[in-house]
Formats: C-alpha cells, structure tokens, sequence
C-alpha cells in the first residue's frame, strides 16, 4: 500500500492505496465521492472526467499513486454556499439531461471548455468538444444548449 | 487490474535502473493505451515506472527546428503558439488526438514508443523527417517504428524528446475512425527546406509507410493533381470491421491530394 494525499475540492485528504487503484476509484470508494462515475471504464465515455491540477482528465485512466499531491475538483466542488455553480444551473433550466449519469463528466468537460476557450462559444466548437463524453441517452441537443448558456453566466 | 510494484523516479538513469532490475516492468507515460490495456488484462507488468516524475515535458522552438519533450502532453503541442507558427501541421495533428481529456493526458513519448498502427504522431515523425531522441542515443525517425507495435527502442531505453525540422509547408489529414478517433488512414505531406517531399502514412497498414512514388511527383509539381493516380497496392494494408485494404488504399490517395491542397 502507498499513502498518497491530495486536496480535493479545497479540501486536504490522504489515504492508503494499491498501485492499481485507479484515481476515480480512490475517489468513490475512499473518499466517498460517487458523483464521479464509471461508465464505460475504457476511457471513451468521459462520465468519470474530474479535474487535476486544473485540467480535465479521465479518472478511471489515471493511477491514484500518480496523482499523489495534485489539486483534484470533482462535480461535487461546483457548487459553492449551497448555491449551484452557474453550469449546473444551465443543465437543470435547459434540461441538459435525461438519466443524469453522464451529467457529472458533462458539467466538469463544460467548465474546463470554458476555463479554455472562454464565455462565449458556437455551437460547433461545443460539439467537437464534446468528442470525449458519450450520452446515451443521446441528449445532446439540450446539452449543447445548456453549455452555451451556462458558460455565459460563468 | 493486476497489482503491480510502482516506481516514480526523478532522474532518467533511475528509470533505466528501474526497468533493468524489473522482472517485467513497463514505463508508463500518460498511461492512454497501457492503463486501458492492462484493466482487460492483456498486460500485467511486475513493476511500473512511471515516467510522469521525471518531469520531462516542453517545447523549444528555434529557427530551424522544434524540439518536443518526451513528456509533453498532446493538448500542449496543440496550443503552443511557437509549434503553430513553426510547423502549424503538427498543432494541428496533436489537437486532433483521441478527445480533448485524454489530450490533456497522452505524451508523444509514450505514443511514439507505444507505436499503434493508428496512431497520429508516427506521421508526424515520418513525414517531418524527425530525430528521435532517447536516453542512450538519436534515432532518425525513419529507423524508429520497426513493426506493428514495435521500435527500435530496447527495453531499457526511454524516448526523451523528438526534433522536427522545420519544414517549408505541410499538412496532416486524417480519417478519424468515428467511434475512436484513431486513423484509418492519416497522411501527413510536408515539403523540407532542402526541397524534398515526404508522404507518410498511419492507419493504413501494420506500422506507418512512405510512398515515394507520390514524394517523387511532388518533387517535382507540387499539387493534387500530380499523385491524383498514384494508388498504394491494398495487399498487406489493415483489414477491421470498419475498412477494407482497398478502402484503405483509395483513401491514401484521396487524403494525400487533401493534404498537398492543405499544405502551409
């Protein structure tokens, strides 16, 4: 086992690890913070996307043991004072989802596109964006709706 | 996943000694296609030594040449302002990789060294006419990619950086498979300073080729028109659910015409 520590949403956090636990995991299972998901677990789908040191990674993709003294932000750290982050806010008024599992990895590539290409984007670029996260229940119209929008109100 | 020993070295001489003491170890860069690979099993290294402490990652950009650092992750070398002006090609084909999360993640190193039949990067180092530079020596990319999934590097050896020449235009056109993002056929065209033409192809077959016929005819008039009948033979392309050899082949041509049109 290796002791790793990390903050995570602002907060510090440490555990002990197996080499082989994978960062999503040791987020869900040690930390608790499930609103972090699997989905396909082979790095295509993005439900699992949280943020290191300020960018947005696949967290079932990456090593726990590797990311030893990063900052991570998981959708648990958008919203702030009980108060939505502007992004969740958009989903809930577009209705940018249906079942709600891709909905986390959504929200954390949407932020990280905005904190990259800034308030204002086309439809087009939120789409070819989009190229990492699946939504099966193929909802992507509202999505890109509620990114535009809630990347303006950011 | 198998469990593994982990090992996060400082220095590249610690590294090597790593994987040489390693009953069977594995460098691990961005860990795209390795981790992946070793969650189904079809991999379970003793010992990882991850590369990511080494913190080998950058890109220098001089007059004639631009030299990217092994650990530089793909989404870096596509927005690098220096990389765009210089060889704007090569901007362009990292920020054509998988997804924008696994960009902020995949290094060149560990692409190049993993050496996928699909993979972009090998292109670049083909058709730029790049060195590849590794913890014992320098390798001309042309000596580099030996087989499917297969270099020239022994088993100790890490990549540290890859030196592209500056070239005159050139450009990368790929038919991303829809589903993966990986090349079923990539083509990259670059015309080097010296005048000579590179045609260079990933996605088509076991490891990335050139195709002199076309180098030739560009050499010589550098347009669409002058490879539009130059075909590469389908025998011996790759052959999946999603593309046929002949496919494979007819796309070489049509991505090649794009990218000599493309060329800057």
């Amino acid at each position: 086992m290796s002791a790793i520590s990390m903050k995570v949403n602002g907060k510090a956090v440490c555990g002990a690890v197996e080499p082989r636990t994978l960062l999503v995991q040791f987020l869900r299972e040690n930390l608790g913070l499930t609103g972090t998901h699997v989905g396909c677990d082979t790095s295509q789908c993005g439900a699992c996307v949280v943020h290191v040191n300020g960018t947005a990674i696949k967290s079932c993709t990456a090593l726990a043991v590797a990311c030893d003294g990063a900052e991570v932000t998981t959708v648990e750290g958008l919203a702030k004072n009980g108060k939505l982050h502007p992004m969740q806010e958009a989903f809930r008024e577009h209705h940018g989802l249906q079942c709600g599992f891709c909905t986390p990895g959504m929200l954390m590539a949407a932020v990280d596109l905005v904190n990259r290409k800034g308030k204002t984007l086309d439809e087009a670029t939120i789409r070819h964006e989009l190229e990492g996260n699946i939504c099966r229940c193929t909802g992507y119209h509202n999505i890109v709706k509620a990114i535009q929008a809630g990347a303006e109100n950011m | 996943m198998e469990n593994f020993i982990y090992h996060r070295p400082t220095k590249p001489a610690d590294a090597v000694k790593a994987m040489k003491d390693a009953a069977d170890g594995k460098f691990l860069s961005g860990g795209m296609t390795l981790l992946p690979t070793m969650k189904q099993g079809l991999a379970s290294p003793s010992d990882i030594i991850d590369l990511g402490g080494l913190g080998n990652s950058g890109v220098e950009v001089g007059a004639d040449k631009v030299t990217v650092k092994a650990g530089t992750v793909h989404a870096n070398v596509a927005i690098d302002k220096g990389v765009k002006k210089a060889i704007p090609a090569l901007a362009a084909l990292a920020g054509g990789i998988g997804d924008p999360h696994v960009r902020n993640r995949g290094t060149i190193g560990g692409s190049i060294a993993n050496n996928d039949p699909a993979a972009d990067y090998p292109a670049a180092v083909v058709g730029l006419n790049a060195t590849v530079v590794t913890s014992a020596r320098s390798v001309p990319g042309d000596k580099f990619f030996t087989d499917i999934f297969t270099t020239a590097l022994k088993d100790d050896e890490i990549v540290t950086a890859v030196e592209f020449p500056v070239p005159k235009r050139a450009a990368y056109v790929k038919f991303p498979n829809p589903a993966s993002r990986y090349a079923m056929v990539g083509v990259m065209v670059a015309e080097l300073k010296d005048g000579s033409v590179r045609v260079a192809v990933t996605g088509a077959g076991p490891k990335v080729f050139r195709v002199p016929e076309m180098e030739k005819a560009l050499e010589a008039n550098f347009s669409a028109d002058a490879i539009g009948g130059i075909k590469v033979k389908a025998s011996g392309l790759n052959s999946d659910m999603h593309a046929s050899p002949e496919y494979r082949a007819h796309l070489v041509t049509v991505l090649a015409r794009r990218a000599v049109a493309a060329a800057k």
